[in-house]
Parts: C-alpha cells; structure tokens; sequence
C-alpha cells in the first residue's frame, strides 16, 4: 500500500513538473506555475522520507539526521533567497545550481562507497560471474556519469558565482581550449577505463575522476566573460538536470528521472534561446570571443575622440523641455541599486507633462530579463516597457534618451564594425533620437570590455557620475525649475 | 556492443522516458518570451532539486556506525534542500514582482489624470 502510494505521489509529482514548467513560460501563469512545482516536490520530498522502502522492504532509518538537514538546508536556503539583493539574483541561482551538483556527485561518493564495501563482503572481484559483473559495470556507469556532471557542475557554478560577485576576474592561458578539451578527454578515458574493466585501483581512480572533473569545471568557466555568464549558468543549470537524472536512474525512480531530464532538455534549449538573444552561437560563447583576450581588440579604440560632457541643470532643463524620453536602463542602474530612484525620476517627469518609457534590450543587465524584473520591482508599470523592436521605431520621434549605465547594448560597433566582438548583436538604435544623453560612471569601457563609439558622437552628451546620485540630483534640479 | 544492447533492454522503460521527457522539455519552454528566461532559469534550477530524494534515500540507507557516509548524505541533503527551497523562493520573488506590477500600473495612470 505504502509503496504503491508513493509511485502515485511520484507521479503526480512529474506532472507537476511539467505543467509548472511549461505555466512558468506565460507571463501571467508564471507564479502559479512555480507553486505547483514546488507542491509537487514538498510531496515528493514528504512522501520518500515516509513511504520509501528499499528491495528489501526496509524503510529508512536516520530519521533525526534526515530532518536536521532539511531543516537546516530549509531555512538557509529561504533567509538566503529572501534576503538576496535583487541585483544579485544571477549570483544566487548560479549558487543553488551549484548546491544542486554538490548533492548529486555527493550522492554518487557514497553510493561507490556502497559498492565497494558491498563488493569486499562477497569476495574478490574475479571470482564474480559474468551477469554480475555486467549489473556492476551499468551500476558503477551511471554512479560515475553522476559524479563527474555532478561536480563540473557544482566546481563551474562556484566560479560563475564568484565572478558575478566580483571576488575572481577573467583568466585564461595560452592554449587553454586545447587544455580544457584535453582534460575531458582523459575524464572519458578513465571513467571508461574504471567502468569497463574494473581495475584493481578503482577506488583512488574514481577519486582521480572525482578531482579531474572538479578542476574541468574551474577551466571551463574561467575564460569565459562576465557578459556571457547567464549563458553558462543556463548551461551549467541543465547539466545538473542530468546529474539529478542519473540520481533517477540509480534508484530506479521515475519523479528524479523525469524532472531531471525535463531541467536538463529545457535548460539546453533556454541557453540556445538566450544565445539568438545576443545573436551568437552557443559555441562562440563557450569558446569565447568575449573575455580577457579580446579587451585589446575593441575596434573602437583608435578612433576615440572627444566626448562631450553637459552639466546636471543642463540636461535637467532639456529633460524638462522634452515631449517624450525614452530610458535606456544597463547594468550600471543595477549596480548602482537606483530602479527605485529612477521610477521617481519617471513619475516627476509624467507630472511635467512629459512622456517617459522604457526600452530594454533582451539582454540588458545580468541577464536576459533580469532588467524587467528590476523595473518591476520598482514598481515600474508593465505597459511603460518597450522592447527592442518597439522601442526601436520610437526612437526617431523621441526628443531625449537617457541611458542610464547601459554599454554593449547601445553600442553602434555591432552593426558596423565587423572585427567587434560583440558585431552582429541586435542594439537598440539610440542616435536617432535627437539627444542621447549617457550616464556612466567613468569612461572605462563596459561589461564585455569593448569601446563604445556612441559616448563620441556629436548627438551624445556625457553625464558622469553613480547612476544612483545622478538620478536623485536630477530630482532635485527638476523640481527647482 | 551487446553490453549496450543488454542495457538498453534492462532499462527500456527508462530510456523510453528520458527520450520522452527531452522532446517534452524542448517543447513546453519553446515559446517563452525573454522577459520571462531569468525566471524560468530559476524555476528549471528548482525542479532539478529533485536530487534531494536521491540525497534522502543515500541518509536513510547509511548504516549507523558508517561514520563518511552518514556525514556525507547528511551534507547532501543540506544542499539538496538548499537548492530546492532556495530556488521555488527566489523564483517566487522575481515573479511576485511581475504580478505585482501588473495590476498596480493601471491604477497609477489612472489616478493622476
């Protein structure tokens, strides 16, 4: 009966993956759908510490340890996920992907501990006949195919959040492409070798892999730059989704299957999704034209001019004057924490008789849609957010556009300049509005580290500073006027 | 080549749902708009939180006096419930965010005319 219910359970719980993935791509069934979700794994997770009983019709023990972690792991990862900055939601899926890999090569190492010790109770491994050797090999397989996703995973989620945070920079070596292509091909190799033949060192071997796949997953995501982060963690996020599956295949449990499978399907196409949204191909990503070594090669470089600054009562005054602005938000608004302050700026302006709207660029920010969820936490109308195409066509009949801290995406060099890293990518065509006005910080180049040729045209007029107290100066100048 | 085709026979029905579940995952999120790919990253990162059975079963199998592995699944189930929880949350935080706006923004153009 017991076990028999919680195949049901486990059932109900799939589907509810599914229908909670498939609500959370409509924007007004989203939230629903990731409450489904969630219902369906407090369900799954409810009905195995109960119901679960091994081959032998044991049901679990450890019960205290079982309820101390998901108690522990409950209420940090709430504290944690309520308390995260806005801003730093990038960082933080990238960290709970990581956890996610930690528990799945987790598993696999005890599970190998498992083996090893059943396998020393029944005798050596030569004397075993062929069938069970054969049951050992596809046990072992996914046991191995677990750990090394596992940890690149977890290993690549812990870098990618550490440089979203700041903490690590860009590195890449000469040749490392060929090193990382190397290093995965020595893990195929051995966790071939370990597998197929069972070698007396087995055991310090797996933890070869163990290492081998921990440090592949450092290389892999090292060269890659800051501006393609999302992208990997997309990647990364469906690696774990296989990871958890092959967790499904081991204990022959279908919900860990499907939702792992689901994740991993979903996931890969979502990275190639996000990738058209830059216009590149996954393979430029990973193999990266981006990053540290291509900072010498803006393009834009030798051509820089002079730039033109204007002053706060300046462009206040023509902000005042104008019939219709359009916002241009980038990451610097992000860092700078200013979506609220700018919602003010918004609404002083409405109240002047002004028309303001939003132009977010598919990319813009962290990561795609980060942007809107910025805004929205503002309390940004909806209907005020123009995207690109839309935004695009209004430009011509906008009197000002204020980029507030956006770089690459306002950047003309990627539809005129073949050699930019970033050419090719769709931008939003500010110059045809009458003025653009750009508020940076400095005039270091942006994310992806490529230099601009917009901030030198005749049109644009530089307004330095931290987005933050920009805005809240600008405030003030246009309630004095 | 026949231990290949041995496991596939042995695991049918799994290869079945695996090939299945790929052609369901491609096909549900096929058509979500980019303002909603954060999100749904999120959501994606929650449900592969499902490793957190597989990190209960390794903890409630561990012998008593198997002093690694009782660390180790205990430590696998800290992280799996991490992501799991951490994930529907954050994902619900974004999202709130997005329902929020939706209904207050017409009240706020309307009000001030």
């Amino acid at each position: 009966m017991g076990s028999n219910l919680l195949i049901l359970i486990y059932l109900l719980a799939s589907i509810t993956f599914i229908i909670g993935l498939k609500m959370l791509s409509h924007p007004a069934r989203a939230r629903r759908g990731n409450l489904i979700a969630a219902a369906g794994m407090a369900a799954a997770i409810a009905g195995t510490v109960f119901l679960y009983k091994d081959e032998d019709g044991n049901a679990l023990h450890n019960y205290a340890w079982i309820f101390g972690g998901l108690l522990i792991g409950a209420i940090a990862g709430t504290v944690a996920a309520r308390k995260v900055k806005m801003t730093a939601m990038p960082e933080m899926v990238s960290l709970f992907n990581g956890m996610g890999g930690a528990c799945a090569a987790l598993i696999a190492i005890v599970e190998f501990g498992h083996l090893v010790h059943n396998l020393q109770s029944v005798s050596g491994l030569t004397a075993i006949d062929t069938t069970f050797r054969d049951g050992l090999k596809q046990h072992l397989l996914i046991i191995v195919a677990g750990l090394v996703i596992g940890s690149i995973s977890f290993a690549g989620s812990m870098v990618a959040w550490a440089k979203l945070n700041g903490k690590i920079r860009d590195f890449v070596f000469k040749g490392q492409h060929l090193f990382n292509i190397a290093l995965l091909l020595i893990i195929f190799l051995l966790a071939v070798y370990l597998t197929g033949w069972l070698p007396a060192g087995g055991v310090s071997l797996f933890y070869i892999i163990l290492g081998l796949s921990l440090l592949y997953g450092v290389f892999f995501v090292m060269p890659i730059g800051g501006a393609d982060m999302p992208v990997v963690i997309s990647l990364l996020n469906s690696f774990t989704g296989v990871a958890a599956a092959c967790g499904g295949f081991l204990y022959n449990n279908k919900a860990m299957l499907t939702g792992g499978i689901l994740v991993g399907a979903a996931g890969t196409l979502l990275t190639i999704l996000m990738c058209k949204a830059m216009n590149r191909s996954l393979m430029n990503v990973l193999i990266g034209s981006f990053g540290a070594t291509d900072k010498s090669t803006g393009g834009g470089k030798k051509e820089q001019g002079n730039y033109k600054e204007i002053s706060l009562s300046d462009a206040a005054m023509i902000m005042n004057y104008a019939h219709k602005i359009i916002i241009v938000p980038g990451y610097g608004l992000a860092v700078a924490q200013a979506q609220h302050t700018c919602h003010e700026l918004e609404k002083i302006l409405e109240a002047k008789g002004v028309e303001v709207t939003y132009a977010i660029h598919p990319v813009a920010g962290r990561m795609p849609g980060h942007m809107n969820v910025l805004l929205a936490e503002a309390d940004v109308s909806y209907d005020k957010l123009q995207e690109m195409e839309q935004a695009n066509e209004a430009f011509p009949a906008t009197d000002v556009v204020l980029v507030l801290g956006a770089n690459d995406v306002v950047n003309p060099a990627a539809k005129t300049d073949p050699t930019s890293p970033i050419y090719g990518m769709p931008i939003l065509d500010v110059e045809l509005a009458k003025a653009v006005i750009v508020n940076k910080r400095s005039m270091k180049p942006g994310y992806a580290g490529i230099e601009n040729n917009l901030f030198f045209r005749p049109k644009t007029s530089m307004l330095f500073g931290d987005a933050k107290k920009v805005l809240q100066d600008l405030i003030g100048e246009l309630k004095a006027l | 080549m026949e231990a290949i085709l041995s496991f596939i026979s042995q695991h049918q029905q799994m290869i079945y749902i695996v090939t299945l579940m790929v052609f369901v995952g491609i096909e549900v999120i096929g058509h979500v708009p980019a303002v909603l790919h954060t999100p749904l990253m999120s959501g994606a990162n929650a449900i592969h939180g499902v490793v957190i059975i597989g990190a209960i079963i390794v903890m409630g199998q561990a012998a008593k006096d198997n002093y690694p592995a009782l660390a180790l699944g205990f430590l696998a189930v800290i992280l799996g419930t991490l992501n799991v929880v951490g994930g529907f949350v954050v994902t619900d935080r974004m999202l709130e965010m997005f329902g929020g706006k939706r209904k207050s923004p017409k009240k706020e153009i309307r009000n001030p005319k």
